[in-house]
């Protein structure tokens, strides 16, 4: 059964989102939230690190921080998936254990 | 402020009792704290506040009541380290009790 | 129901260095509380939370008390598998020789001292996560 990892710090500023990476099994998802959305963005320095987690774990990005920061939907870098409220819900049940990145 | 006034000078305590400078401590002080607390000091009562007083030394904790138990059992056999003996030694319990009295700080996780 | 059924993998996440936040001494805390309900209790050091482990540690100078030797006592409260991750003390310039000894006695086998560290690779952590029921991080 595969695990839900977020991630809620920056990853220009702290060094969560690549330990998170560091121990992903394949099947997992990453959800990323609160200032871990700038993480998420298109030409940043930190999509080549996600696009390599990409073909065996599942990326999220929680739509009201982005949209808290002002990045829109169509910013974001391709392969990763935005939710809202609800599917964090869905993916925490869908998932047999959560890790949390802080 | 409160505190134990001994030998001319004052130990403050906080709201429950405890010390608030473990460094303070002495075996008077303790004497002290048992009064307060209605406990005549045997060799039995000491031997527990100098066993709990050397496991704060080594690991800075005060141990939960049934780590005592099984630390007590280790070193004094059985008797001792029953929990039945401490709780007729210390009556509101051996952690509550005999940490006061040993100027041990409350245990972790003992409300 | 026997109690070995309600047993539960805890695996408890600790990433920081002890004493400029209260992250590393809050865990250990939690897990010294926690060891009351006798789960299945795992501890893993990964990226700066190495630092929790290592030896020689001396607050007098910050004015903080030294909690480094109750991780010592872990054993005590049937707390005896701490997992290092083997790239983080890399990264940080340490090796095992940096971290204090913790052991615990072995009712099993006659009282035996056995080490409580295991050195752990980064790949085998990811394991070890996959097969908790619960995680918590610090």
């Amino acid at each position: 059964m595969p695990t839900l990892h977020t991630v809620n710090k920056s990853p220009y500023e702290r060094s969560s989102l690549e330990s998170c990476l560091d121990h992903v099994a394949e099947g997992d998802s990453v959800l990323m939230f609160e200032d871990a959305v700038v993480g998420a963005r298109r030409g940043g320095k930190f999509i080549a690190t996600l696009k390599a987690e990409r073909p065996s774990c599942a990326l999220y990005v929680l739509g009201p921080d982005l949209a808290a920061r002002g990045i829109k939907p169509a910013d974001i870098a391709e392969g990763i998936s935005v939710v809202d409220y609800g599917g964090f819900v869905d993916l925490a049940v869908a998932n047999a254990r959560v890790c949390a990145w802080l | 402020m409160s505190g134990y006034q001994i030998n001319g000078t004052v130990a403050e305590h906080d709201e429950e009792g405890y010390l608030k400078d473990i460094g303070e401590w002495n075996t008077d002080l303790a004497g002290l704290i048992a009064k307060s607390e209605n406990i005549e000091m045997t060799p039995d009562h000491w031997e527990v506040v100098n066993f709990l007083r050397d496991y704060y030394e080594e690991y800075q904790i005060a141990p939960a009541v049934r780590i005592l138990v099984k630390e007590m059992t280790k070193k004094f056999g059985k008797e001792k380290g029953d929990q039945k003996a401490l709780y007729a030694l210390f009556p509101y319990g051996p952690a509550k009790q005999a940490c006061k009295i040993a100027g041990l700080p409350k245990p972790t996780g003992c409300v | 129901m026997s109690e070995q059924a309600n047993r539960k993998k805890f695996l408890y996440v600790n990433r920081r260095a002890p004493y400029g936040t209260i992250y590393a001494l809050e865990s250990l805390e939690v897990v010294l509380i926690g060891a009351a309900f006798e789960q299945d209790v795992s501890l893993a050091f990964i990226d700066d939370g190495v630092y929790q482990l290592v030896a020689g540690q001396d607050t007098a100078g910050v004015g903080m008390k030294n909690f480094s030797k109750t991780y010592r006592a872990l054993g005590d409260y049937e707390v005896r598998k701490l997992y290092v991750e083997r790239e983080s003390l890399a990264e940080r310039g340490l090796t095992v020789e940096d971290l204090m000894p913790i052991t615990y006695e072995d009712e099993d086998d006659d009282y035996a001292e056995k080490p409580s560290i295991h050195l752990t690779d980064r790949s085998e952590m990811a394991r070890l996560i996959a097969e908790q029921d619960v995680i918590l991080s610090f």
